[in-house]
């Protein structure tokens, strides 16, 4: 994938499976200006797990604003959503 | 291209292991507000203090949320006391304490580290006040924490500062009798001292630091400890163990590694260590004597204990070596009795003595850290502990220090609630024979022999 990672954002959303949850969170993304740029989602042992990879190069609103929206959105979904930049687990996992 | 699993485990690192960023504390030279005049002087750090830390709070908050890496604590350390007041007319220090204070207070900051004094080698007339203000000082002001360096691998102990502490602490004890000597737990007495420690009590920023500097402690008991605990673990041999620990021990450190390198940027001050550390917290789950137990000992303190105690300390300092490009301050595996929930529950049921404990700090950093004993131990035997202590650091080239706390009208069985992250200390037995004659001598000890090295 060629982009700048330097804006590159990682959206996790883990809590129970139900209809809609891709698109409520896409849907905040979208509109704010936030390109989805990977996206994977599994279930464990009945959790449900969605990781997507984000460019928040050219968002409109503050990365604080942008964590406070998804927050609202998981509240309303019953869901956990962090906004964290990528390098974290860029530190963590990558000599 | 990171990996979902990567992902999520990181996640529950911060989420379910108490996996943070135990301080960020900026370090602040404080020699340029020296002055003849105390009242000037004070105002002159207070000024200093509040302008160089005026950011560190909302830049930390700001990297916690960016990155989604709790941060507990936002510290400050400056330079010794006893050297920055030296020139100011006055006999007593309390004044220097309470601007410290003060400054702590109106940036938020919940700790300031520093007032302290360098006494390794002998008493100038301003460490000699300093040492004199602390119960004052200590009893008067909250966010302030004091500590005196005693020894060092190259000019010996100074006896007569180790027979000056015992009175002192039960004085500062006294002192701050309704809080169970709550004073005592602010105060640290070290041998071979760090100058770019971030943790609290000891923290200071020593005289060949920067102007200002960024030092972050990183923890992460909870992430050893679960690791520990996986099914892969269980049928590992030592090495193996080992190697798990380093493994776990990087990624903790790369956090932090990530969070200074950051926090250096944006408050533009100069990065200065990651203090390498496992700190518990009394968080079930959050344990240094649960890894121990993890590894296979029944309860901490059993025989086996400095052991798994010294190859964890190992362990976690070669991962955290690699994951970071200045590694300083005490580095390694903290076992302060009243802020590990596994510790307390060992003393509690017997398994875990005050020797024993003793005999563990001969292989980690720090020391006899945050213990309580029974109100009617005499000085001397306060003295004795700090002096034993303060050798196993000097005769074997490494930082120890005592944070000992003589709880006025308690005894052995009782239990202290101080919380927070200080926790709950159970009164420990202290050995009742008499040191006295020993300590009353003072003077100096000579350095060891291995000290000479130039």
């Amino acid at each position: 994938m060629a982009h700048d990672e330097t804006y590159t954002a990682v959206v996790t959303v883990v809590g129970q499976d139900k209809p809609g949850i891709i698109a409520r969170v896409t849907g905040v993304l979208a509109q704010y200006n936030v390109n989805v740029q990977d996206i994977s989602q599994t279930i464990m042992q009945d959790i449900f797990h969605m990781i997507m990879l984000v460019d928040t190069g050219k968002m409109t609103l503050s990365f604080q604003d942008l964590d406070r929206a998804l927050q609202d959105v998981g509240r309303d979904l019953g869901c956990q959503v962090t906004l964290q930049q990528r390098d974290v687990f860029q530190a963590m996992h990558r000599i | 291209m990171i990996q979902a699993y990567e992902i999520l485990e990181t996640q529950r690192m911060f989420a379910e292991e108490h996996l943070d960023v135990r301080t960020i504390t900026m370090g602040i030279n404080l020699l340029d507000c020296a002055h003849e005049n105390p009242e000037i002087a004070c105002r002159k750090i207070y000024d200093k203090i509040t302008k160089s830390a005026e950011h560190l709070i909302p830049v930390a908050d700001e990297i916690s949320r960016d990155y989604g890496i709790p941060i507990i604590n936002k510290r400050l350390s400056v330079t010794p006391i006893s050297l920055v007041a030296a020139a100011s007319k006055t006999d007593n220090y309390t004044i220097f304490a309470e601007t410290m204070d003060k400054s702590a207070k109106a940036l938020g900051v919940n700790f300031i580290g520093g007032f302290s004094a360098l006494l390794h080698k002998g008493y100038t007339r301003s460490d000699r006040i300093l040492m004199d203000s602390i119960p004052e000082a200590l009893a008067t002001t909250e966010a302030v924490c004091a500590s005196a360096n005693i020894g060092t691998s190259r000019a010996g102990i100074n006896m007569d500062a180790v027979r000056d502490l015992g009175p002192m602490l039960l004085d500062l004890a006294e002192r701050t009798r309704d809080q169970g000597a709550y004073g005592c737990a602010k105060f640290v007495v070290f041998a071979n001292a760090t100058e770019d420690n971030p943790f609290m009590a000891g923290a200071f920023h020593g005289v060949g630091e920067a102007e200002r500097v960024i030092n972050v402690g990183v923890s992460g008991p909870g992430v050893v400890l679960a690791t520990l605990k996986s099914k892969e673990s269980d049928t590992m041999d030592i090495a193996q163990l080992a190697e798990l620990i380093k493994r776990t021990s990087f990624k903790i450190t790369r956090a932090g590694q990530l969070v200074a390198k950051e926090a250096s940027k944006r408050l533009e001050v100069p990065f200065g260590i990651i203090d390498l550390s496992l700190a518990p917290t009394p968080v079930v789950g959050d344990s240094i004597a649960r890894i121990l137990e993890a590894m296979g000992l029944e309860s901490c303190g059993a025989w086996g204990t400095t052991a798994a105690l010294a190859m964890l300390n190992d362990a976690v300092k070669k991962g955290g070596t690699m994951a970071s490009s200045q590694v300083g301050g005490l580095s390694g595996a903290f076992i302060p009795v009243s802020e590990d929930e596994g510790m307390i529950a060992a003393v509690e049921k017997g398994s875990l003595s005050l020797e024993k404990l003793e005999a563990m700090t001969s292989v980690c950093s720090v020391g006899i850290d945050m213990v309580a004993v029974p109100g009617d131990t005499s000085a001397e035997i306060l003295s004795g502990i700090i002096a034993d202590e303060a050798a196993i650091g000097v005769f074997n080239n490494k930082t120890t220090a005592v944070r000992v706390i003589p709880v006025p009208g308690a005894k052995v069985g009782d239990k202290v609630h101080y919380g927070g992250l200080w926790g709950d200390a159970p009164i420990m037995e202290v050995n009742p024979w008499s040191p006295e004659k020993f300590i009353s001598r003072g003077g100096r000890m000579p350095a060891p022999i291995h000290s000479f090295k130039s």
